[in-house]
């Protein structure tokens, strides 16, 4: 199981006495915000949680994994996710069942 | 972007709750999204992104202060992988500077 915008929404719900409508609409505004922010080029920090971070990535050379065909990656800038020490440790401690 | 200043832009346009809903809606999302990688299970959220854990295996490592060796258990890492509606409009926000 994943925790979804869904199970988010509910616990607002349950815990904050948001109502349905107001609890979905908190969720999806906190996600369209930080993509906001990315998209205007801004990193976004949540302390406690981590930083999304942007990353200027060169042109590179590539190849269409089907027909062998080199065909160049174009230069992009990406969204990469850094875990803050609070969350790093929290999860350090998960035993694990996987592995 | 920081924590308060979400907060803050999210209490501009939901101007009918109160501020202090607003910040504690916000603590409550990412506890909840902490505490489910903490206990092992995945972030899925379509057009943002999904989050999961990396293992990293037991590895030798040093002591960086006296050369001595150490062993380095297991653990997992936190693990972001984003979405393409969050890939897309980063990207073609570049593309448009250019």
């Amino acid at each position: 199981m994943a925790l979804t915008k869904a199970d988010m929404a509910e616990e607002l719900f349950d815990e904050l006495g948001l109502n349905k409508r107001e609890a979905k609409e908190m969720v999806e505004m906190f996600f369209e915000k930080i993509r906001g922010s990315l998209e205007e080029g801004s990193q976004v920090k949540l302390s406690g949680f981590g930083n999304f971070d942007l990353r200027e990535k060169k042109q590179r050379p590539g190849r269409n994994p089907k027909t062998g065909e080199e065909i160049p990656i174009s230069a992009r800038r990406v969204v990469t996710f850094r875990p803050g020490q609070k969350l790093k440790a929290r999860v350090e401690a998960y035993a694990g069942s996987e592995q | 972007m920081t924590k308060s200043e979400l907060i803050d832009v999210i209490a501009k346009e939901q101007s009918h709750l109160a501020y202090r809903d607003i910040e504690l809606a916000v603590k409550c999302i990412l506890e909840q999204m902490s505490q489910a990688l903490a206990s092992g299970e995945r972030i899925e959220i379509r057009g943002f992104g999904s989050f999961s854990l990396h293992y990293r295996p037991p590895r030798q490592g040093r002591n960086p202060k006296t050369g001595e060796s150490v062993v380095l258990t297991g653990k997992y890492v936190p693990h972001f992988k984003p979405g393409k509606e969050l890939r897309d409009r980063v990207n073609s926000a570049l593309e448009n500077e250019a």
